[in-house]
């Protein structure tokens, strides 16, 4: 299994942090890896409801991505499977989690993107690549950490 | 057990220095590399490229192989390559996106404040 976990702190109370989250109207302000506009927002937030979201990046290429709610906590936690349009392989459907946690002057945001272990994966975990994986997973964690941001 | 635990000391420090993670990142990108392909973009001299090397092979998480007096670098294995993509794939997007939300969210905090502030 790989994933990336990021934390961030937020000078924002968890329940308007879970709305940004879970709300079109939220969603369309920052979803993306870059400032091209978010196309589509929609989410029917409840346990096995769905969401997709739509945005087209600079260079001009739209990319969609949707899922299922799996767990709705509404402030403190939020769960989603995650699968990009086009890529119907039910292997790379991946899984999304949010933990809000209250800190002394707003919030702090814990991401974490789970990859479901690939045949590849599994593969090589049997050859014993399990510790170069975890330690890479480790190394990309802690450049995120020292990018937290603090209010 | 005790080779399971040496291969692991091996890995982190391989992943320690930024030189190697950003060597590690070129290979995800470009299938292969030579020596000194690898060393251009870095202030050091290649004896000190060849050390990062050193401990990259040692780590288990690149070959090199020898034609000539040409030394080509490669990532070790599939898996290394696809954790490394997934993870730099997924690490651009959501950095960008919570940069973002954090902004929009206290924005929406300081509103809130002040509505509450005028009751």
């Amino acid at each position: 299994m790989i994933s990336l976990k990021l934390v961030r702190r937020i000078a924002a109370r968890p329940s308007i942090v879970f709305d940004a989250l879970t709300t079109p109207d939220g969603i369309v302000h920052w979803w993306g890896p870059d400032d091209g506009p978010v196309l589509i927002a929609e989410t029917d937030v409840r346990v096995g409801g769905r969401f997709r979201v739509r945005f087209r990046m600079r260079d001009g290429s739209e990319h969609e991505s949707s899922g299922e709610y799996l767990e709705i906590r509404r402030p403190e936690r939020l769960a989603m499977s995650w699968r990009w349009r086009g890529d119907e392989d039910a292997a790379n459907e991946s899984r999304l989690e949010f933990d809000l946690r209250t800190v002394p002057g707003g919030t702090e945001l814990t991401l974490t993107h789970s990859a479901l272990a690939s045949e590849e994966t599994r593969r090589s975990h049997e050859h014993g690549w399990s510790g170069a994986l975890d330690k890479l997973v480790r190394h990309f964690q802690a450049t995120a950490t020292t990018e937290e941001k603090t209010p | 057990m005790v080779n399971y635990q040496a291969r692991l000391d091996h890995t982190f420090a391989a992943l320690v220095d930024p030189t190697r993670r950003a060597i590690l990142a070129r290979l995800e990108r470009e299938d292969a590399a030579t020596v000194s392909e690898l060393a251009r973009p870095f202030a050091i001299k290649l004896p000190a490229v060849m050390k990062h090397l050193d401990v990259l092979d040692e780590a288990g998480l690149i070959t090199r192989s020898k034609s000539g007096r040409t030394v080509t670098v490669r990532l070790r294995a599939e898996p290394i390559r696809e954790a490394v993509a997934w993870l730099r794939r997924y690490e651009r997007f959501w950095s960008a996106s919570l940069d973002r939300l954090a902004a929009y969210a206290e924005q929406k905090e300081a509103a809130a404040r002040k509505k509450e502030g005028q009751r």
